[in-house]
C-alpha cells in the first residue's frame, strides 16, 4: 500500500516529528505535556485538534479548554493546527504524513463503547507508518501507587462475607435441587464443591465451611424416598464425603490464599523498601532524604513524616518551616520535640505504638547509622493501631535504617567535599608560598653577599659605615632564616615532606645547629648539658637542626644580650628530651602553649619583630616525628621550649673495637 | 693550570648577576683573574676555552643542571669545582660531590665561608702534587701519619684503629667535605653502605677524644645530612 513509501518519506522529510492528536477530551493536558517532553530539543512537533459532530458533542467549554491548550502548546515551540473532517483518524493520519511526524501521541480512551473501535485502533489502521504514544488517562495516572495492603484487613465485613457464602450456597441448591432427578447425587454434589472452593477463594475459610454446611442442609431433606436400601446408603455416603472435602477443601483454599495474600503483602514491602532505598541512593543533599523519605512514607503509609536533625550540641533543631508548599509537613509541639530528644538520647523508640508515651500522635524512631545517631524520624500516620501491627512497625523500622544510613552516607559526603576543598585551598597556599621563598632566596643571597663585601672593601670602612654594614648583612641574614622557615613550614603543610629518618646523635645535631645559628645568640653564653652515651634517636637531621636553630633564634631575640641560654638532652621513659632555656623575662603567663600556633607572638606588638612562625614550625617538625613540644616559665626567671622525640629500637652496633670504650649505649653499664 | 701566569683563573657560572658581582669582587680581592658565564652552555665553553683553575658553579642555571657540567669538566680535569645550590635537598649535594664536585656553599652564604672552601680546595690539589705532609696539626691536635699516633696538647691519645682509620680519611680530604657515604665506603667497606649511623657514633667518639667540648665542635664538623668536614 502507500504506507511504506509515506514511512520513507516522513522520516526522511522531518526526521522523527512528535504529532500530539487532540480530540477535546480530558486526557488533553496530559498529551501535549507528553509530546513537548518527547520532542527532540530542537526538532518540530505539532498540536492537532480533529473537530467533528463527535467531538462538538463535548461541549463548547471542553473546545475552549482544548483551543487553549493549543496555544499553550504553540508558544512551547509546537505547530498548531485545527482540523475538520468527519473521519477523524484519516484527517490525523494525513497530516501526520504531510508533516512528517513519526510518532502520535493520544490520549487513552476512559472506557470505549463494545460496539465502537477505539480511536487509536482507527488511527493505527489508516496509518500504520505512525509509532503511537498512548498518554495515561488522568485519574488512574495521577494516583499514586496506594496503601501497602494490610493481610489483616478483610477486604469485605465478615458478617456480609457469612451472608454471601450461605446465599452462593442456597443458589447452588436452587439451580441443583431440580436436577436431583436427573443427575446422579455425586455429580450434584460436585456442583456443592465446586461453590465451596469458589467461595474458599473469594471469603475465606469461614464462609467456605458455612457454605459447605448450608449445601449440606439443602441436600439432607432433598433426600430420595424411593429407595430405602441401597440408594438412601449411597445419598449418605455422599454427603459425607462432600461435607468432609467441603471442609478440607476450604481449609487448604484458603490457607492458599492466605499465603497469597501475604506474599503480596511481603512483595509490596519489599518493593517498597527497594524503591526507597533506590531514591535514597542518589541523594546527594539532607534536604533530598528529607523529601525522599516524606514521600515515601506518604505513599506506603499515608502518613506525615519529618527527619529532625541534632546541632552540633546534640539538641535536636525544629524542622524548618521554610518549605511553605508542603502542607504535608507535620506540625510538632514542644512536647512532641521534648519526646524527640528521647528519643534521640536513648537511641530507642518513643510515642505511638511503643511503650514510651504512647499517648503522643507521633511515632518517634531513631536514626541509627553505623558511626552514630543521625537524627529522629517523627512519623504520624491516620491510624494509630496500624503501627502495632509487627510487618509494618518491621517495614517502618528499615524505612528508618535506610534513612540513617543515607544521612550518614550524605554528611560524608560533605566531610570529603570540605576536605577537598580544604586540600585545594592549602595546596595553592603552600606552592605560592615555596615559590615565593625560593624567588626571595636568590636576592637574599646577594644581599648578604654584597653587604659583606662592603665590610671587606679596600680602604675599609669608616667605624660607623661598617657598623651599618655588618647590621646590613645580619639582617638579611635573619631575613634568609625567616625565608627558610617559610619553606619549611611550605614543605610540611602541603604534605611534600618526607622525613629523612636516620639514627643519629643529637649530640652531633646540637652541634651543627649551634654552629649554624650560633651568630644569633651574640654574645650569649651557651651552655650544653648533654649525658655521654645517650641513645641514638631516629630523626630528620635537617629539620631537627631547623627547630633548634628556630629555638635559639627565639631565645637570642627574647633574651637581654648578656642573658645565658642552656642546652641539655635526656633520656627517660623511652622519650629523648631536649630543652632549650635561658635566664631572660620568660613567656607570658597562661598562654605558653598559644605560642605554638602559627603567626601567635608573647606580647601583641612586641617590638622585636618575627611572626611566630618559628615556633609553629618547631610543633610541626617535632610532631611530625611523633614527638610533643611544651614550654614553661622556669622558677626565678626564664623561659623553656622543650620537645620530645620517641625513643626506638635502635640497630645494631658495629663490630665493637677492641679498646674502644665509650660505645654509647653500653655507657650507663661502665 | 695557568703555572706561569701571573694570577690564577677562575671561572664562576651562575645566572644571577648580583651573586656573580660579590663573588667575584672577593676573589680578586684574593688575587684571582675572574671570568663570568650565565649560562651553562657559555660555561662549558669557557671552562675549556679559558683553562681556569677553579670552577665556582651554580646547580640552578637556567638552561640546564649544573652537574652536567661537573660530569663534563672532569673527563678531563681536576680543576677543583665548588658548587652553589639554593636547594635545600641534600640528596642533589651528595649527587654533585659523588660526581666529582670538591665542595659546596648553601646559599646563602657569607664571604668568608666561601674563601675558605676556595682555600682548602687549592690546598689540597697542591698537596696531591707535592710531597704528602707526614705531620698535621688542627687545634690542639698533632697527627704523625708515618708513626700513626695522635697528641692532644701534648699528651697521646689511644684512638682503636677504626677511629683512626675515620680520622686518616678525613685528614686527607683536610677541610673539604666528605659525604657520609664515602665514608662508609672507605672505612667500613662497600658492604655497609646503609649502616649510616657507624659514621655517627664513631665521628662522636672522635670528638670526645679530640675535642674539648664535644657538643660545640670546632674542627670535626658535622654538614647535617650531607657528610663531615675536619676544619684545620
Amino acid at each position: 500500500m502507500q504506507s511504506s513509501g509515506s514511512t520513507t518519506s516522513s522520516l526522511t522529510a522531518a526526521g522523527r516529528g512528535v504529532l500530539a492528536v487532540l480530540r477535546a477530551e480530558d486526557g488533553d493536558e496530559r498529551t501535549v505535556a507528553a509530546a513537548a517532553r518527547l520532542a527532540a530539543p530542537d526538532g518540530a512537533w505539532h498540536a492537532i485538534l480533529v473537530e467533528n459532530a463527535q467531538t462538538r458533542r463535548r461541549g463548547e467549554a471542553a473546545r475552549l479548554r482544548t483551543l487553549e491548550l493549543l496555544r499553550q502548546a504553540q508558544a512551547r515551540g509546537a505547530v498548531t493546527a485545527v482540523l475538520e473532517g468527519p473521519d477523524a483518524a484519516a484527517v490525523a493520519a494525513g497530516y501526520a504524513r504531510r508533516h512528517g511526524c513519526a510518532t502520535a501521541v493520544l490520549a487513552r480512551e476512559r472506557a470505549s463503547s463494545w460496539w465502537r473501535t477505539p480511536f487509536l485502533r482507527r488511527l493505527a489502521l489508516v496509518a500504520p507508518e505512525l509509532d503511537f504514544v498512548e498518554v495515561a488517562a488522568p485519574a488512574i495516572a495521577a494516583a499514586p501507587p496506594g496503601p501497602l495492603p494490610d493481610p489483616h484487613a478483610p477486604g469485605v465485613p465478615a458478617p456480609r462475607r457469612y451472608l454471601a457464602a450461605a446465599g452462593a450456597s442456597l443458589g447452588t441448591a436452587l439451580v441443583a435441587l431440580p436436577l436431583l432427578p436427573l443427575l446422579d447425587v455425586a455429580n450434584v454434589a460436585m456442583l456443592f464443591l465446586l461453590t465451596v472452593v469458589l467461595v474458599a477463594i473469594r471469603l475465606g475459610r469461614g464462609p467456605a465451611i458455612v457454605a459447605t454446611l448450608v449445601g449440606f442442609c439443602a441436600l439432607v431433606p432433598a433426600a430420595p424416598r424411593r429407595q430405602y436400601d441401597v440408594s438412601e446408603f449411597k445419598y449418605g455416603v455422599a454427603l459425607a464425603v462432600m461435607l468432609a472435602v467441603g471442609w478440607i477443601t476450604a481449609r487448604l483454599t484458603s490457607d492458599l490464599r492466605e499465603q497469597a495474600q501475604s506474599a503480596i503483602g511481603r512483595e509490596a514491602r519489599t518493593r517498597a523498601l527497594y524503591e526507597f532505598a533506590r531514591a535514597l541512593s542518589v541523594a546527594l543533599q539532607t534536604e533530598q532524604v528529607f523529601e525522599i523519605t516524606r514521600r515515601f512514607l506518604a505513599r506506603s503509609f499515608e502518613a506525615r513524616a519529618a527527619i529532625l536533625l541534632p546541632d552540633d550540641g546534640g539538641r535536636l533543631r525544629w524542622p524548618d518551616a521554610g518549605v511553605g508548599s508542603d502542607e504535608r509537613a507535620p506540625v510538632l509541639s514542644v512536647l512532641d520535640m521534648a519526646a524527640a530528644q528521647w528519643t534521640f538520647d536513648h537511641a530507642a523508640p518513643a510515642g505511638a505504638g511503643t511503650g514510651t508515651l504512647p499517648s503522643n500522635p507521633y511515632l518517634f524512631l531513631p536514626l541509627l547509622a553505623p558511626m552514630r545517631s543521625r537524627g529522629v524520624l517523627a512519623v504520624r500516620v491516620p491510624d494509630v493501631g496500624a503501627l502495632l501491627v509487627p510487618e509494618r512497625r518491621e517495614l517502618l523500622d528499615a524505612f528508618a535504617a535506610l534513612a540513617a544510613i543515607a544521612l550518614e552516607r550524605v554528611h560524608y559526603v560533605d566531610v570529603a567535599q570540605d576536605a577537598v576543598v580544604r586540600m585545594e585551598g592549602e595546596r595553592l597556599r603552600n606552592s605560592l608560598l615555596a615559590a615565593l621563598s625560593h624567588d626571595l632566596r636568590t636576592p637574599l643571597t646577594g644581599l648578604v653577599g654584597l653587604s659583606e663585601s662592603l665590610t671587606l672593601s679596600r680602604p675599609p670602612l669608616a667605624a660607623a659605615q661598617m657598623e651599618l654594614a655588618n647590621a646590613l648583612r645580619d639582617e638579611a641574614r635573619r631575613m634568609s632564616t625567616l625565608v627558610a622557615n617559610l619553606l619549611d613550614m611550605a614543605r610540611i603543610q602541603s604534605g611534600g615532606v618526607k622525613l629523612n629518618l636516620q639514627w643519629q646523635l643529637i649530640e652531633e645535631t646540637i652541634g651543627s645547629a649551634l654552629r649554624a645559628c650560633r651568630w644569633q645568640l651574640a654574645a650569649r653564653t651557651v651552655e650544653t648539658d648533654i649525658p655521654r652515651g645517650l641513645p641514638l634517636v631516629r630523626f630528620d637531621a635537617t629539620l631537627l637542626e631547623r627547630v633548634l636553630c628556630n629555638l635559639l633564634e627565639n631565645a637570642g631575640k627574647y633574651t637581654p644580650p648578656d642573658a645565658r641560654v642552656t642546652i641539655a638532652a635526656r633520656a627517660q621513659d623511652r622519650q629523648m628530651f631536649v630543652a632549650v632555656c635561658d635566664d631572660g623575662p620568660g613567656l607570658p603567663a597562661g598562654r605558653e602553649n598559644d605560642l605554638f600556633e602559627k603567626f601567635v607572638r608573647g606580647q601583641q606588638e612586641s617590638p622585636i619583630s618575627g611572626v611566630g612562625l618559628g615556633l609553629a614550625i618547631c610543633r610541626a617538625i617535632v610532631e611530625a616525628h611523633g614527638g610533643r613540644m611544651r614550654a614553661w616559665n622556669l622558677e626565678g626567671a626564664g623561659a623553656c621550649f622543650e620537645f620530645s622525640l620517641p625513643l626506638g629500637d635502635p640497630p645494631p652496633l658495629p663490630d665493637a673495637d677492641p679498646e674502644h670504650h665509650d660505645n654509647p649505649i653500653s655507657q650507663h653499664e661502665h | 693550570m695557568n703555572i706561569d701566569a701571573a694570577a690564577p683563573v677562575a671561572l664562576i657560572v651562575e645566572d644571577e648577576p648580583q651573586i656573580r658581582r660579590f663573588v667575584r669582587m672577593a676573589l680578586e680581592g684574593e688575587g684571582w683573574q675572574v671570568h663570568q658565564s650565565e649560562t651553562l652552555r657559555r660555561g662549558l665553553i669557557d671552562a675549556g676555552t679559558r683553562t681556569p683553575d677553579l670552577i665556582i658553579l651554580d646547580l640552578g642555571l637556567p638552561d640546564g643542571d649544573g652537574l652536567q657540567l661537573i660530569r663534563d669538566v672532569r673527563a678531563w680535569s681536576p680543576v677543583p669545582i665548588i658548587v652553589l645550590s639554593a636547594r635545600i635537598d641534600e640528596a642533589d649535594k651528595i649527587t654533585a660531590l659523588d660526581a666529582g664536585a670538591d665542595d659546596y656553599l648553601t646559599k646563602p652564604f657569607g664571604i668568608g665561608e666561601l674563601l675558605a672552601r676556595v682555600r682548602a680546595a687549592l690546598r689540597r690539589q697542591h698537596k696531591a702534587g707535592g710531597e704528602p705532609s707526614a705531620r698535621i696539626v688542627f687545634g690542639k691536635v698533632e697527627v704523625d701519619l708515618h708513626m700513626r699516633t695522635v697528641q692532644r696538647d701534648g699528651q697521646p691519645v689511644h684512638l682503636t684503629p677504626t677511629e683512626y682509620k675515620l680520622l686518616s680519611v678525613l685528614l686527607a680530604n683536610l677541610g673539604r667535605v666528605v659525604t657520609a657515604p664515602q665514608l662508609l665506603r672507605e672505612v667500613w667497606g662497600p658492604s655497609n653502605a646503609d649502616n649510616g649511623h657507624y659514621v655517627r657514633i664513631y665521628m662522636g667518639h672522635l670528638r670526645q677524644k679530640l675535642e674539648d667540648d664535644p657538643a660545640q665542635p670546632r674542627h670535626l664538623l658535622t654538614e647535617t645530612a650531607v657528610g663531615y668536614r675536619l676544619q684545620p
